[in-house]
């Protein structure tokens, strides 16, 4: 493994557009890997879980491709994990969207439609209100950054886990943080310069938990 | 919050930018993946690319077109034109599109929007809509009909019923053009583009007929739309992508800030 380009296997269970994430990521210096690999991804220094569309057909794939147990496993692990949008909503125990069919459930809570009288999907850019300073994803993104969003759908979680929200126009989970596990509701990899310092964030974690190993 | 998006469209032509008068006469403005880059760094909230030629030969080159766009743009992009299948979807989402359009193809056979949406999730189907006013009926209310082939064919179909119809199969967005604005730089058709506002609950981008920063301001303010498309204005330098979202902010119009 090259330390200094750190491998992010970037879990490729043949949903749409994946390429951007690990696009992303390579542009700020990680070996990205769209893969569906396990081997791989238990040897990866940190692992994102990308995810558009249904929740129900995400984790349907997800599992019929034999991924969420790598996913679960790197988890476990303690190593840095990204999941970015419906791949952050597979995260919790249930979403609404799928009535009956079990998210991964590392993260308390269910997933819920946004409320009624606005538009949906959220499909816009809007401004994270910090909820959490410390948390490391977030360095120098603390006043106010716009990030891309894309969603009807968003996390009732513990508040204790949220790091921060955006104003739709009830406060809406936007970034949860458990240990080393992150996730976004949207999406770093189209959030322009925002989004670029997001993504250096998480390598930085990657980074600094491979020093720890 | 609601903000409003300002997005630049690019016509491409085999790969090449090119930008139509009411469709017709051609002008070749640049490379698109050069134009759309710098788009990203103005500010530009989205891209769409629309393949105007879109014949079966020339799918290859929109793939190629998408890949390169993801390796160097990191806004949002969407692809239209020549998406007849969830297949073309496929190969454009994987290549790094973030969105599909599609128009006359769902036309000829509305369960594609289902279908794409059913495969990829509806916030990548967007359904392009053109359409035209068929004029004051006897009540006195204006009706419009959706146009394909480049606005030279009426499909007979009112839009209002079309728009809820494809937002009822999964379409995540309308993309509304004016055939009678389109052009013309006089400004949105602001009174379909609030009619189609109403009828649906996903978002609509309005586009058609911007000449003027203010014909952006009004198509946010007056016919509510979540956001506005041009093209024409901002190729050519009349205007960049931050003294339109200048004027959206000075207007009282919530966007995300100019950038440049």
């Amino acid at each position: 493994m090259n330390g200094d380009r750190p491998l992010v296997a970037v879990l490729d269970y043949g949903i749409g557009n994946l390429r951007s994430a690990q696009k992303a990521l390579e542009r700020v210096g990680a070996d990205a890997r769209l893969t569906a690999d396990a081997g791989l991804i238990a040897d990866a220094a940190g692992v994102v879980l990308p995810g558009v569309g249904h929740f129900g057909t995400c984790m349907d794939q997800l599992r019929s491709t034999g991924l969420e147990q790598p996913a679960l496993d790197a988890i476990e692990s303690g190593r840095p994990f990204l999941g970015i949008c419906v791949g952050m909503q597979m995260l919790f125990e249930a979403s609404e969207e799928a009535p009956g069919v079990p998210g991964m459930g590392v993260m308390p809570g269910t997933v819920r439609l946004l409320p009624d009288g606005i538009v949906r999907p959220q499909m816009q850019w809007n401004r994270l209100d910090v909820q959490r300073p410390s948390c490391p994803l977030l360095a120098g993104l603390t006043d106010g950054a716009w990030m891309y969003f894309v969603h009807s759908y968003a996390p009732d979680t513990d508040p204790e886990l949220v790091a921060a929200t955006c104003d739709y126009p009830t406060p809406i989970t936007a970034v949860t943080e458990r240990g080393r596990l992150w996730a976004t509701q949207f999406h770093p990899e189209k959030s322009g310069d925002a989004g670029k310092r997001l993504a250096e964030n998480f390598l930085a974690a990657v980074r600094a938990d491979q020093c720890r190993r | 919050m609601k903000t409003v998006r300002v997005i630049p469209c690019l016509d491409v032509d085999d790969g090449r930018v090119v930008k139509g008068v009411n469709f017709v006469g051609l002008r070749d403005a640049g490379d698109p993946v050069e134009l759309a880059a710098a788009y990203d760094r103005q500010g530009a909230d989205e891209i769409v690319f629309l393949d105007i030629t879109a014949s079966a030969h020339n799918r290859d080159t929109i793939i190629e077109l998408a890949r390169h766009t993801a390796e160097e743009v990191f806004i949002p992009f969407t692809i239209g034109g020549g998406i007849r299948s969830v297949d073309d979807a496929r190969a454009l989402l994987r290549a790094g599109a973030d969105k599909v359009s599609v128009n006359s193809a769902a036309v000829a056979r509305p369960e594609l929007v289902r279908e794409i949406a059913g495969e990829f999730g509806t916030q990548c189907v967007v359904v392009a809509v053109d359409a035209k006013s068929n004029g004051a009926g006897a009540d006195g209310s204006t009706t419009w009909n959706v146009y394909v082939k480049g606005g030279r064919e009426d499909t007979g179909i009112d839009a209002l019923d079309w728009v809820r119809q494809v937002a009822d199969l999964g379409a995540g967005e309308i993309l509304l053009t004016s055939m009678d604005a389109d052009g013309t730089k006089a400004g949105f058709d602001l009174e379909l583009t609030r009619a189609v506002v109403d009828a649906v609950e996903i978002p609509v981008v309005a586009s058609g007929g911007v000449g003027t920063l203010q014909h952006l301001v009004d198509g946010a303010l007056i016919a509510n739309a979540d956001a506005v498309l041009a093209a024409s204005i901002f190729h050519f330098g009349e205007h960049t992508i931050a003294d339109a979202k200048r004027a959206l902010l000075d207007a009282g119009v919530a966007v995300r800030p100019p950038t440049a």
